[in-house]
């Protein structure tokens, strides 16, 4: 709790280079839309407990960060909470204070809390001077913020000398006979000082032991864009067109505005700011008492929890400890751990029942920068806090990027668009009329297979050491390239027993009228299609040289056995493969089988899908539903092309058996893992390692939006406003919304993620207390974790950093009839079931 | 063939009132509702076409009906229909039947998806009001529906504070533009001593027998209707509004702010173009207004950073093109331009949300490091200086508070000393001593009863001020606004030929209203306490249904054509001869800022972020 306490603010002098730094710990750490990932909302806390970091984040901040009282206790009445549950809640909690509490909970009322602290000092211009000061600031403050970050909507761009805003600003304001201030001060305190941020405040606030609150107020009266600056602020290579600024001055400006605007509303003088005495303490940020209604809020998030993981924990207990062999096995299929994958693999595998599919990160352990044919730019595909030292170029792409002329800016211009709505404007019409009637494919929206070009040549083994540029080597060598091919096959335990193809599938997603595309594709890609890394991970495994390596130590695949690379679009489920040339015939004829077994697998998975959409009809086939769900992806009159992450809440680490024939409702991520592979931990670490964050940051980010869509989400993205290419606002003078809009998180269950690993409990103890950011996760209650002997199939809960075991109350699982029929009929979350 | 024309007026009125009885959460009724009744209308409409056409295009009349007689005025519906109206309702048909569609799937599982629709379908019926009318009197009863539907269609996200503060501002711009059209009416009224159709002016000869001797007039007419067609039109000075109208989900903002809303001016332009085209200096003022905004209009849009201001500006700019195309005469192409305009905007709307996908896939592949260039070969100062000016907007959303408002504001802070108490003590005896002259009208001295319209008219306005500017007590406030009324009322009945009983169909409304709403303020206050008006409360929020009740209200005693009211302020105006100029101004002011009062009252105590809930609302900057 390094930055809530300890702060000089206490002794009452300011300390400008510690609120700066405050604050951008706190601001929401969005980047601008092209680099959308998925992180917890509540970043900033995670160094405390998820309960203390909740209670101070609402005390301080007014945010959410529960379901309502009111919500939980009808949850409990509909049954969603089971009673058992609850009581084992509230025994493990209170003890033999039970029935006291249970009554506390189930049905006593509580006065709403107190108002939060944020906010509360500048307020006092409104109570005290009686003026507005947000609604007079703010409109000219977002709008001269987004026209010098703007990344190409405008078409005069901010005249510019490279040395930051307030240098830019410096030189408008002094070569023009104009001004962005009303009077004459703060021009001149622009132009004439150096500006520091104590000297404003003494004008507006005196009293310095307020300056950080009143730091702190201003700040989050508009956080989506102080949050922005100081993203681009700490990663300047976000932008594709940079622009340097700085959170420093942007508080500045704001100072000078703020004075400014006081200026011109109080003609004849004003004072600084009037402060009434209020029993608040001095540092905005000190601990928050915890009171009876937080303890209740934190029984009920527990129940709500753990009435979803006991009946999966009681039917994970109860599948086999060993898969039964298969013999002849058809394939073998790598799919990316992803939660929507999850119910693709059951289909695969109900169709085939000789394959096997194993999950991992959708990286699949190859991390580089990819440049596609003619881009000017490098992207990342691979997880977020990963540095790639590689690049893999594109040549040879085939396909042809269309211009869209509604987008062209001469339709701006007086003439150009005088031209343009007598011509271009009757064919809007009709563009209007069929993509309602006929939605197609347009360069309006995002696909994943433009991601790379289908039949494109990559540069993936590197030639030379020389072969190099920006600092990034081309391409991969070959003992790189073993290495990184025992690392994944290793970690998954697939290191005999292949199957003549082994797919490795890629997703991405497409869709179209959509500024979050980038929250769709894949998480461990940066928020890009994995079709790349699955091409380049293939062909590693195909390359002789590594074969050669792999078998000497000890994974030997078989000569006649083809690495084959797809991409899996998980909006439209539909899947493309690669190479498919240098299959062997035999292979190839395989492949055919393969490809139409992959086929009914996605317009089943279709089907599956349909069933949240409630405009579409699930009754009818699968093939027509899929017809239906793909058109989604490229209606600009859908806002959710896909349901993406919603209801995801499980993370299974371990082998097949353990899930195989359990029907999960697409709500588990899933990492395959063989613990007689690792009996040290080792490559346990690196799935924990890139599991938590990911995992963790999109579960957290769905919860967090979820229950507080207005504050910690993006809120409808019905209205909302493209600003500057970076972010989203709501209409023309609205703050940047970040976090996840609406219609993303609506059939969210705010449960936090549990992982469930299969291995020995000492081992995974031992594993993750290695690395203390993996350990922050699991000891500060973020994800939840529990393991399953692999043996004796006990489990055990991860509780106050040590394994206790853990006996599930459930005792029964159903059987899934009839898939089919629950698909067609049933929208709401399922239970787990055993499938037959 | 004339007569079918009310079939196209009905239809979207009936569908409106059938989507209000429908309930709340039935999705596919609502929309299926909306669909059916547009669907209808356009497939009908396509069909009355084709019979248009084969019988050449003739220009169809259509007296409705007599709402009201007295004596020499005649408040009647009457309907027009050419080429300028099949134009009008066949882009209003087709793209609010596209937008209806796309809105089906959009608006999916959206709180207030039957509050869209709803308002959608009244929205329509007004817009045809509008085009088909036939006269001023029809055509402001489609344009206060018009102004309404807008305000709750910019706040149709009302539990937040921008779309709220939003929708107050575009309805106050409204309201001047109901001013001009107000007085237009009143002096057109004089000027050919009868009201006249739209199809009358089309009489060369008739309209200039009664301007040769009354130039001035008539020009003064042709400025009302141009301040009118300008606010609604978003022409300079107002401009500003229409970027911040666009708070509500994309299909509305690309409907009404796009297309259909923001091109009713250009109509009232073509509408009375046989009025003024033949006053030169009327032509030139037209045409210069159009080409300031068009110029000015696209300097600002080449420096807008967010999608939805930069169409707005575009489309303002052309509309700036097609006001000087009206004003030298070229009615077809103006109507092809709108046509373009209104089908291009509302794609562009549409599709914005892909600008970020399209731009940055284009600038990953194409990318340039940006020369920071403005306007080319003119010296820094000049260029930095248009930059700024662009980035501000030209200063024209603070005009609007600097000129307007603001000394309004400052005049009503003068009369803080009007306590609840004062007012009712000063003014309700006053206005029964009123009442008793009016009655024995023949105690007083000529020359006092030719003065007393004015005083009293000056204490409407006075009142009506107050009114608007308090900033407390919310029942005071809605006290005051319904009292304006009545002493409008006897500041009118003071005119020769008045039978006060006339004032009875104007103030029944009112008082009923005025009953109904102050009630409901009183509820809310006993339930929730504190209702000043000094921020917004948000009380929609947890009593939707007295919110409701008191919308009814307020339309009621804004003179909203659902009451008899809508009738008798027309009247009253009929009333005011024609040298009483300052009557008139003081009228119109006090009837527009009543308005503006009760729906700031609305907006205040019903709209907003809820003040109670601070855990559940957005930012106040969102």
């Amino acid at each position: 709790m390094s930055a809530r306490s300890g702060s000089p603010a206490q002794s009452g002098s300011f300390d400008e280079i510690a609120v700066l730094h405050a604050l951008e710990h706190y601001l929401p750490k969005q980047a601008p839309l092209k680099d959308f990932v998925h992180h917890n909302t509540l970043h900033a806390f995670q160094d405390s407990k998820f309960y203390d970091a909740a209670r101070n984040a609402s005390g301080i901040f007014g945010y959410s960060v529960s379901l309502k009282l009111d919500k939980y206790r009808s949850l409990y009445l509909d049954g969603e909470i089971t009673p058992a549950v609850l009581d084992w809640v509230i025994r493990s909690r209170k003890g033999d204070q039970f029935e006291l509490w249970k009554k506390k909970v189930v049905e006593e009322p509580f006065a709403p809390p107190s108002l939060p602290r944020i906010g509360s000092l500048r307020a006092n211009w409104k109570r005290g001077h009686r003026v507005d000061l947000d609604s007079l600031v703010h409109p000219l403050l977002f709008r001269i913020l987004c026209s010098y970050l703007d990344q190409g909507i405008s078409i005069w761009t901010f005249p510019s000398n490279g040395e930051g805003f307030l240098s830019a600003l410096r030189e408008l304001e002094g070569n023009s006979l104009t001004s962005f201030f009303r009077g004459k001060r703060a021009r001149k305190l622009l132009l004439e000082q150096d500006c520091s941020i104590a000297d404003l405040l003494k004008i507006l606030v005196r009293d310095e032991s307020l300056f950080k609150h009143y730091l702190f107020d201003q700040q989050f009266a508009h956080p989506g864009w102080s949050g922005m600056v100081s993203v681009i602020e700490a990663q300047p290579e976000t932008l594709i067109d940079r622009r340097k600024i700085s959170l420093r001055e942007l508080i500045v400006f704001e100072l000078l505005l703020e004075i400014d605007a006081l200026d011109a509303h109080f003609a004849e003088g004003w004072r600084p700011l009037l402060t009434e005495a209020t029993g608040e303490p001095s540092d905005i940020l000190a601990e928050v008492p915890e009171t009876e209604l937080h303890e209740v809020m934190a029984i009920w998030q527990d129940a709500l929890e753990w009435s979803f993981y006991d009946p999966v924990l009681s039917a994970i207990q109860r599948q086999p400890s060993e898969s039964p062999v298969l013999s002849d096995k058809t394939f073998q299929g790598l799919f990316c751990i992803d939660d929507r994958v999850c119910s693709f693999r059951r289909h695969i595998e109900s169709l085939d029942p000789h394959c096997e599919t194993f999950g991992t990160p959708g990286f699949f352990g190859v991390e580089f920068y990819f440049q596609p044919e003619h881009g000017k730019a490098y992207s990342k595909v691979c997880p977020g806090p990963i540095d790639p030292q590689y690049l893999i170029k594109e040549t040879g792409n085939q396909d042809r990027r269309e211009a869209e002329p509604h987008f062209s800016k001469h339709s701006h211009d007086l003439l150009g668009g005088w031209v343009f709505s007598q011509t271009l404007g009757f064919w809007s019409a009709i563009k209007l009329f069929n993509n309602i009637f006929k939605p197609s494919a347009s360069p309006l929206s995002a696909s994943s297979f433009r991601h790379m070009g289908r039949l494109s040549s990559l540069t993936i083994e590197n030639r030379s050491p020389d072969d190099r540029e920006n600092g990034l080597q081309i391409g991969f060598t070959v003992e790189e390239m073993a290495q990184r091919a025992e690392n994944l096959l290793s970690s998954i335990g697939l290191i005999r027993d292949f199957a003549p193809l082994v797919y490795v599938v890629g997703h991405g997603a497409s869709n179209t009228n959509n500024p979050h595309y980038a929250a769709y594709d894949c998480g461990a890609c940066s928020g890009r299609p994995g079709s790349v890394n699955a091409r380049v991970i293939c062909a590693m495994l195909n390359h002789p040289d590594v074969r050669q390596i792999l078998a000497d130590r000890g994974i030997g695949i078989p000569a006649q056995t083809q690495f084959v690379g797809a991409l899996h679009d998980t909006t439209r489920d539909e899947i493309a493969f690669y190479d498919e040339s240098s299959l062997s015939p035999l292979n190839l004829e395989r492949h055919r089988r393969n490809a139409a077994i992959f086929a009914d697998a996605l317009a089943l998975n279709a089907k599956e899908r349909s069933r949240r959409f409630a405009l579409t009809d699930s009754q009818l086939p699968p093939e027509r539903v899929h017809e239906a769900v793909k058109a989604r992806a490229v209606s600009l009159f859908e806002p959710r092309p896909e349901l993406n992450h919603a209801t995801n809440a499980l993370c299974i680490v371990g082998r097949r058996a353990l899930s195989r024939r359990l029907f999960l409702d697409r709500r588990s991520f899933l990492n395959s893992y063989d613990y007689r592979v690792d009996p040290d931990g080792k490559y346990l670490l690196t799935i924990l390692r890139a599991a938590a964050p990911v995992c963790g940051g999109i579960n957290l980010e769905y919860f967090f939006s979820h229950v507080d869509n207005q504050k910690l989400g993006a809120g409808s993205k019905l209205p909302h406003n493209v600003m500057g290419l970076i972010g989203v606002a709501n209409g023309n003078d609205g703050d940047l919304r970040p976090g996840l809009p609406s219609q993303m998180i609506e059939v969210h269950t705010p449960v936090r993620m549990m992982i469930v690993v299969e291995q020995f409990p000492e081992v995974v103890l031992q594993t993750i207390r290695q690395q203390s950011a993996t350990w922050e996760w699991f000891a500060n209650e973020w994800l939840n974790l529990v393991v399953v002997n692999p043996e004796s199939h006990e489990l055990f809960q991860f509780k106050d950093e040590r394994f206790v075991p853990y006996r599930p109350l459930t005792e029964r699982l159903d059987v899934a009839a009839d898939l089919e029929k629950l698909f067609e009929t049933q929208a709401d979350n399922l239970p787990v079931y055993a499938l037959n | 063939m004339a007569a079918l024309l009310q079939i196209f007026i009905f239809l979207p009125l009936l569908g409106f009132l059938v989507s209000l009885t429908l309930p709340e959460r039935d999705e596919a009724r609502i929309s299926r509702t909306a669909f059916v009744t547009v669907g209808a209308h356009l497939a009908g409409f396509g069909l009355f076409l084709l019979y248009w056409a084969i019988s050449g295009f003739p220009t169809l009349e259509l007296k409705e009906v007599d709402l009201f007689r007295a004596g020499d005025y005649e408040f009647f519906i009457d309907f027009l229909f050419d080429r300028i109206t099949a134009t009008y309702v066949f882009v209003g048909a087709f793209l609010t039947f596209m937008v209806l569609l796309y809105s089906r799937h959009y608006m999916h599982r959206e709180a207030g998806y039957k509050r869209f629709f709803s308002t959608v379908l009244f929205f329509y019926a007004g817009y045809n009001m509008v085009v088909f009318s036939g006269n001023m009197e029809t055509m402001f009863t489609g344009w206060e529906v018009l102004g309404i539907t807008s305000f709750l269609l910019i706040a149709f996200y009302r539990d937040r504070y921008l779309p709220v503060k939003n929708a107050v501002k575009v309805f106050s711009i409204y309201r001047i533009g109901d001013i001009g059209l107000l007085l237009a009416m009143w002096m057109m009224h004089h000027l050919f001593d009868e009201n006249v159709t739209f199809h009358m002016l089309e009489n060369h000869a008739f309209v200039l027998e009664h301007l040769q001797s009354h130039a001035f007039v008539g020009a003064l007419i042709a400025l009302m209707i141009l301040v009118a067609a300008a606010a609604k039109s978003a022409q300079l000075p107002f401009s500003s509004w229409l970027p911040r109208a666009m708070e509500g989900p994309t299909p509305s903002s690309a409907i009404f702010y796009g297309s259909l809303s923001v091109h009713i001016g250009v109509f009232l332009l073509l509408r009375s173009a046989p009025f003024w085209r033949d006053q030169l200096f009327v032509c030139l003022v037209i045409g210069l207004l159009g080409f300031a905004t068009s110029v000015v209009a696209s300097v600002i849009a080449r420096s807008q950073s967010a999608i939805k201001s930069q169409i707005a500006y575009a489309s303002i700019a052309q509309i700036g093109l097609i006001f000087i195309e009206i004003a030298a005469g070229f009615d077809t192409l103006a109507l092809v331009h709108f046509a373009g305009n209104a089908f291009l905007r509302t794609y562009q709307l549409l599709v914005s949300p892909s600008v970020v996908t399209y731009l940055i896939r284009e600038q990953f592949y194409n990318f340039v490091p940006r020369v920071h260039k403005v306007g080319g070969m003119l010296p820094k100062k000049l260029v930095y200086s248009l930059y700024m000016l662009s980035v501000r907007e030209f200063n024209l959303d603070a005009f609007m508070y600097r000129y307007l408002w603001n000394p309004m504001k400052r005049l009503g802070n003068r009369l803080d000393f009007l306590t609840f108490w004062r007012v009712i003590g000063i003014f309700v005896p006053l206005y029964l001593l009123g009442l008793y002259f009016v009655y024995n009208r023949e105690t007083l001295p000529g020359t006092i009863t030719a003065v007393l319209p004015l005083v009293f008219s000056l204490v409407a306005a006075v009142l009506v001020l107050k009114s608007f500017t308090e900033r407390k007590r919310a029942r005071m406030t809605w006290l005051l606004a319904v009292m304006t009324h009545f002493w409008i009322a006897l500041a009118i009945s003071f005119n020769e030929n008045f039978d006060f009983s006339e004032s009875y169909l104007y103030l029944s409304g009112v008082a009923i209203a005025g009953v109904v709403g102050f009630l409901c303020l009183r509820r809310l206050k006993l339930l929730e306490g504190d209702i000043d008006l000094d921020r917004f409360h948000g009380h929609s929020w947890r009593h939707p249904k007295i919110a409701f009740v008191f919308l009814l209200c307020c339309l009621c005693a804004t003179g909203f054509p659902i009451s008899p009211t809508f009738v008798g302020e027309d009247l009253m105006f009929a009333h005011i001869q024609e040298g009483q100029v300052g009557l008139a101004f003081l009228t119109s002011f006090s009837f527009i800022i009543v308005g503006l009062s009760i729906i700031r009252i609305y907006a205040r105590v019903f709209l907003g972020p809820h003040a109670k809930s601070v855990y559940e609302m957005a930012y106040k900057s969102s």
